[in-house]
């Protein structure tokens, strides 16, 4: 009997191992984006890979990733509970991207935007999605990063696929806003 | 449709999450709108620009092994297991064929086609062990490739002297699958030469060599650690193909290999 579970529980971590370990670039990438904070993403990881575990008997499919991703959010959640409001991830200046202001739309002259949105080196993109709020951030790295579906990121937001298009739509404005604000403000970067 | 729909519709258009009747209707307003039609292009110029970004730090090393650690660990994950496998199919299979002489010719050949099944798994799934961890090991930083490049002439060259086949290097960089490079890398004892591939954020080792496994004509398809591996045989060569990609992708990436391969003079 002691042998049987032993081996049932064996081959139940192996199981998890083999299913979840692979994701774990994509756990933490969200994790970065969410906590701002490299030790913090990695104990927010480790947290979500241990629960991961004492939930993976009620785990049911279809796909391991978001799966894996929405417990990620609760425990980052959770985690900015326990440390009140004034530690949620809101460094983001509002005076410094406004993504509403007008100026947002008025270079109608396509081509060129579009020539300066390759310009942005990997950290210069990087600063920017970090730098937008919280739901929308969420929203944007599901998409970009984690390479997820508009129905799993409504899964592991916990909001109607209405409301992912939407975010997106605002996380996409806002980061144009800021992407040619970064551009003015980078000197000598057109030519 | 006004240009308060077409505001959120036209993401849904670039993120391919639009059917076609809808997607159509975008599109016709767009055609009609210059404001939106600026704001797709540079919201298409936007996602481009953040697909082919590095946005996604991978997990440093002492986070994996420490949640590895964190895990129950399976007790059959021992590393003192890993035989080579070619030196000793032989052998054993000799053993077995001199022990059967007392049964029967049928059961004989029922139970060599089981033996050499097993035998024959056993050394697959070595070799596919052996092809994860090569992989794994190619994700660390600054182990991916020893000769980095997009041109396929240039890689091609790079292998002569270092492995003992001409690895085909096809470029796929058309087909969504870009070409980084090669690189030198060791399977059972073996050197074997690894061209190495990237579709979007996914890295793809396609390891080639003379004989690696047993010979199989048709893609066999395993997945080892949650990695999607791929074997087939083509032209003396063995082919691995192994990546974190989803399986689709993965088999529509080994169909353009083989097709190319095939294509190719060899």
């Amino acid at each position: 009997m002691m042998v049987s579970d032993i081996n049932v529980e064996q081959d139940r971590a192996r199981r998890f191992r083999d299913a979840a370990l692979p994701h774990l670039d994509d756990v933490f990438a969200l994790a970065r984006y969410l906590m701002r904070n490299a030790a913090d993403a990695e104990d927010a990881v480790q947290e979500c890979y241990l629960r991961a575990l004492r939930h993976f008997d009620s785990y049911r499919g279809p796909t391991m990733k978001p799966w894996l991703l929405t417990i990620l959010r609760n425990v980052c959640n959770t985690e900015f509970a326990r440390r009140g409001k004034q530690e949620m991830p809101t460094d983001f200046s509002e005076d410094e991207f406004t993504p509403e202001q007008p100026l947002l739309w008025q270079e109608s002259q396509a081509s060129p935007e579009a020539a300066l949105m390759r310009q942005h080196d990997d950290d210069t993109i990087r600063r920017l999605v970090a730098a937008l709020p919280h739901p929308f951030r969420e929203a944007i790295v599901l998409r970009e990063v984690n390479d997820l579906s508009y129905q799993e990121i409504a899964e592991v937001a916990g909001v109607p696929v209405g409301t992912v298009m939407s975010r997106l739509a605002r996380a996409r404005s806002m980061l144009r806003a800021a992407w040619n604000i970064a551009e003015i403000s980078m000197p000598g970067s057109v030519s | 449709m006004n240009c308060s729909e077409s505001e959120v519709l036209l993401h849904a258009l670039i993120d391919g999450e639009l059917d076609a009747g809808h997607a159509r209707d975008v599109e016709a307003h767009v055609a009609t709108c210059p404001g939106c039609a600026a704001k797709l292009l540079a919201f298409r110029a936007m996602r481009e620009a953040m697909a082919s970004a590095d946005l996604k730090q991978a997990a440093p090393a002492h986070l994996r092994s420490r949640i590895a650690a964190a895990l129950p660990l399976p007790a059959t994950q021992v590393s003192a297991e890993i035989i080579t496998p070619r030196k000793f199919l032989q052998p054993s299979r000799r053993t077995f064929f001199g022990g059967f002489a007392v049964g029967t010719a049928l059961s004989a050949a029922l139970a060599a086609t089981l033996v050499f099944t097993v035998f024959t798994h056993d050394q697959e799934q070595t070799i596919a062990d052996e092809v994860v961890s090569a992989h794994i090991r190619s994700l660390q930083p600054g182990h991916l490739i020893d000769v980095e490049t997009s041109d396929q002439h240039t890689v091609k060259p790079w292998f002569d002297g270092k492995v003992n086949v001409a690895p085909p290097v096809i470029d796929l960089t058309a087909e969504g699958f870009t070409l980084l490079g090669g690189r030198l890398d060791y399977i059972d004892g073996e050197p074997v030469a690894s061209v190495v591939y990237k579709r979007r954020k996914h890295v793809i080792n396609l390891l080639v060599a003379q004989r690696l496994g047993a010979e199989h004509a048709n893609v066999t398809d395993r997945t080892v650690q949650g990695y999607n591996v791929r074997h087939w045989s083509a032209g003396g060569l063995d082919f691995w193909a192994v990546s974190d990609l989803d399986p689709t992708e993965l088999n529509e990436f080994v169909q353009k290999i083989s097709t190319a391969f095939r294509g190719s003079p060899s």
